[in-house]
């Protein structure tokens, strides 16, 4: 009779890692299926590429590391779709391993694999491709469904959008922008999901959306039309809400979630740049840290300095 | 001190989860194993100084004879389980890895019992030394003297007493045997108490999920002579782990023991179901602890059911009167679950604060294995003493000495939750406790 000894418990609950990043995934089909409907099959192309070569470059590094191969708790497909899903339908193919090495290799694997990133890896890539290559990262087309005739358009957030759009474009996405981030009846099904799985809260992306549009209002701008276009939506339920870049404490939840919602309004009023999402969660990943510190809560029984923990009335 | 009446239903407890309840031994009665051949009883079965035995080899005893005692205050006594003679004092290996001295004797069969008589308690101090004389320890696991909690100190006044029948483990029914077969001798237990320590307020907590129980208590509690009605059942969410102490008191009575403290420091008194039946049967017949109830429960055991047996029979043998293992068993538990000790032979003593063995074949006993901690604050949600365990992690991984002391880490129970809900699978309840020796040590 060979007994196993560990230590207790010596029961287990059912969800693992790759239960909660495949119902990540599952809940980006939505947007991923908007973006092929809205832009064509390019779409699909930009995200299958990002995917693949992502869980390529993990896999590369885990072996060049001598580590565990991690590649199979779908982390690194996860980043590969949420990049995808970022960026313009045309952008060129040549592009993509910047992204998905910087997210990967650099982001990601050279500081300890998962868990250990400090910032949002799919968010850095984009912010990096937005730097070195502006022109391909801004330059969008409009959607299938759209009654111009032009190649290639203004998003509704760029200073050269000289159209009208209505509340029911921005909303189903018939615009021009990123293949994921347009559609927000998609977003908004993939955040259903998400609740009903557990995944996340819901205190992230209310107070986000939240805070933008109260400081909207605040500044006399549209309300709608903010909550409504650019990446905020999708930022906010699928970036924002990543377990290791944002506060494991109800309060920093709250207080991150409000400085993400004041940072991207900020930007895409007062700074000479159209969208101000990926800028800002990237901002309030550093802080999370310094946030986690302060937002603690006391523990069963704390004992107050100044007078006795009494018992009862 | 006041207490704040009788809640209808229990007051918000932080944390907790749900674990299967398995408690397919409930409904049927408990059987009494016939003497073995031979019992092993440990001179430590009990939170404190151990015991030095008090027989010789070669001594003829009875069942409930005094075996072993210690003269410092915080211990509890031991007596034999069976008749028969003395055969050895030796060191032997217990559950979990430890070696301790035992008395063994070889049972003639017989199960004479000493000469005894019911005991008078009236005052504070005589039940306190009915306690002591009785051999008791907290039964639901803990082990603690309960002569000792009966002695709380002077400047900390006792205003309710908590009985604990929760039994949140899986698998576990003993507690709720014990309240099915001996209603009487627990309410008996509790009102000689309340009387003795003049306690207003008397709660039973019980957990929702065993309506028979609280069925049966809840009656005899109404029908009493006691006319301010001042001991009620309470139902309990069957939330794991409600029957943890602080837990149970925060539930029952919306006060915090504070850190390091005990529930005398909140006005509470907690004994176990188990516990105060048997203190009941020591006042009415003076026999002492000398049998146990246990649930042999698991995928590996062909008949499971609820167990009387003679303490210091070895588990090998409990076992086999309950039909043997039904495929090779993985993992062996002392105790439930989820906080049980993994044995690793069942060539050990059955001792005075166990409640379970539990054999797991090869489908249950999953090995698993860890991966990268995501920060997905599973843990903490389910820390019933709101604890941050991925800080405790990381502070015993790191040995930091200071991050353990400002995580808090003595403050955990070490109940388990964190480590069920980790989808990666951390041990972290094995960090914990290797953090504590750290902190021990290096103190």
């Amino acid at each position: 009779m060979k007994l196993t000894v560990s230590s207790s418990p010596h029961l287990h609950g059912k969800t693992t890692t790759g239960h909660i990043m495949r119902d990540v995934l599952i809940a980006l089909v939505p947007c991923v299926l908007a973006g092929v409907f809205l832009y064509g099959f390019r779409s699909l192309l930009v995200v299958s590429v990002c995917t693949l070569l992502c869980i390529l470059l993990e896999f590369i590094c885990r072996i060049i590391m001598k580590r565990p191969q991690t590649v199979f708790d779908l982390s690194a497909a996860v980043t590969g779709v949420l990049l995808g899903l970022t960026l313009p339908p045309d952008t060129p193919i040549l592009l993509l391993p910047v992204g998905c090495i910087t997210a990967i290799v650099i982001v990601k694997q050279m500081f300890g694999g998962l868990g250990n990133n400090f910032v949002n890896p799919a968010l850095t890539a984009r912010i990096v491709m937005l730097v070195s290559f502006p022109t391909e990262m801004t330059t969008f087309r409009d959607s299938i469904h759209q009654a111009t005739d032009a190649v290639t358009s203004a998003t509704p957030l760029a200073e050269s959008f000289t159209g009208e759009v209505g509340y029911l474009d921005l909303f189903l996405g018939n615009i021009g922008g990123s293949i994921g981030e347009t559609c927000k009846l998609a977003i908004l099904l993939g955040l259903v999901y998400l609740l009903l799985r557990r995944v996340i809260s819901p205190l992230i992306p209310v107070v986000y959306v939240g805070t933008a549009a109260l400081l909207a209002w605040v500044l006399g701008q549209d309300v709608l039309f903010t909550v409504l276009s650019g990446g905020l939506l999708f930022g906010a339920v699928f970036m924002a809400t990543d377990y290791v870049t944002s506060p494991v404490t109800r309060l920093g939840k709250i207080i991150y979630a409000v400085g993400c919602g004041i940072i991207t309004v900020l930007i895409r009023f007062y700074a000479n740049l159209p969208e101000g999402v990926s800028y800002a969660i990237v901002l309030m990943n550093i802080t999370v840290p310094l946030i986690e510190r302060f937002t603690r809560r006391a523990p069963f029984g704390k004992r107050k300095p100044e007078k006795k923990k009494e018992g009862g009335v | 001190m006041k207490h704040n009446s009788f809640p209808d239903k229990p007051y918000p407890t932080s944390g907790g989860i749900h674990v299967p309840h398995r408690k397919h031994t409930a409904g049927t009665a408990s059987v009494v194993m016939p003497p073995p051949a031979r019992v092993l009883i440990p001179m430590q079965m009990h939170i404190g100084a151990p015991c030095t035995p008090c027989v010789a080899v070669g001594d003829e005893v009875r069942v409930g004879q005094l075996i072993g005692n210690s003269d410092k205050p915080f211990s509890a006594p031991i007596h034999a389980s069976v008749s028969g003679k003395v055969t050895a004092i030796k060191t032997v290996p217990i559950g979990g890895g430890g070696m301790a001295e035992a008395v063994e004797i070889t049972s003639d069969g017989e199960m004479t019992p000493i000469e005894h008589a019911p005991v008078s308690v009236t005052t504070a101090e005589e039940l306190a030394a009915a306690a002591y004389a009785c051999g008791l320890v907290g039964l639901g696991g803990a082990g603690f003297p309960t002569h000792i909690k009966l002695r709380p100190p002077k400047d900390k006044p006792i205003d309710t007493l908590l009985i604990n029948g929760a039994e949140c483990e899986p698998y576990l029914t003993a507690d709720n045997r014990e309240i099915i077969e001996n209603s009487w001798e627990v309410m008996s237990g509790i009102y000689t108490v309340k009387a003795a320590l003049g306690i207003k307020r008397v709660l039973i907590c019980i957990e929702n999920n065993k309506p028979e129980a609280i069925r049966i208590l809840r009656e005899i509690a109404d029908s009493s002579v006691d006319e301010k009605d001042e001991v009620r059942v309470l139902a309990l969410h069957a939330s794991y782990p409600q029957g943890a102490e602080k837990v149970l008191i925060r539930a029952a009575t919306g006060r915090e023991v504070p850190q390091g403290g005990l529930p005398s420091d909140v006005g509470c008194i907690v004994l176990n179901v188990t516990s105060i039946a048997t203190l009941s049967r020591y006042i009415k017949t003076g026999m002492p602890l000398t049998h146990k109830r246990l649930t042999v429960a698991g995928s590996a055991i062909a008949e499971p059911k609820n167990v009387i047996a003679p303490i210091g029979t070895l588990v090998s043998e409990v076992v086999a009167f309950c039909g043997g293992y039904a495929q090779e068993p993985k993992k062996l538990l002392m105790g439930g679950p989820m906080m049980g000790i993994a044995l690793s032979t069942d060539e050990v003593p059955i001792v005075k604060n166990n409640n379970g063995i539990i054999a797991m074949g090869e489908a249950e006993a999953v090995r698993l294995e860890p991966t990268a901690c995501i920060r997905c604050g599973r843990c903490m949600a389910s820390c019933p003493m709101k604890l941050m365990p991925m800080l405790m992690e990381r502070a015993v991984l790191r040995e930091d000495v200071e991050g353990m002391k400002k995580a808090d880490l003595l403050t955990c129970m070490e109940c388990g939750s964190c480590a069920y809900s980790c989808p990666a699978s951390r041990p972290l309840v094995q960090s914990f406790r290797l953090g504590k020796k750290i902190l021990r040590e290096r103190k």
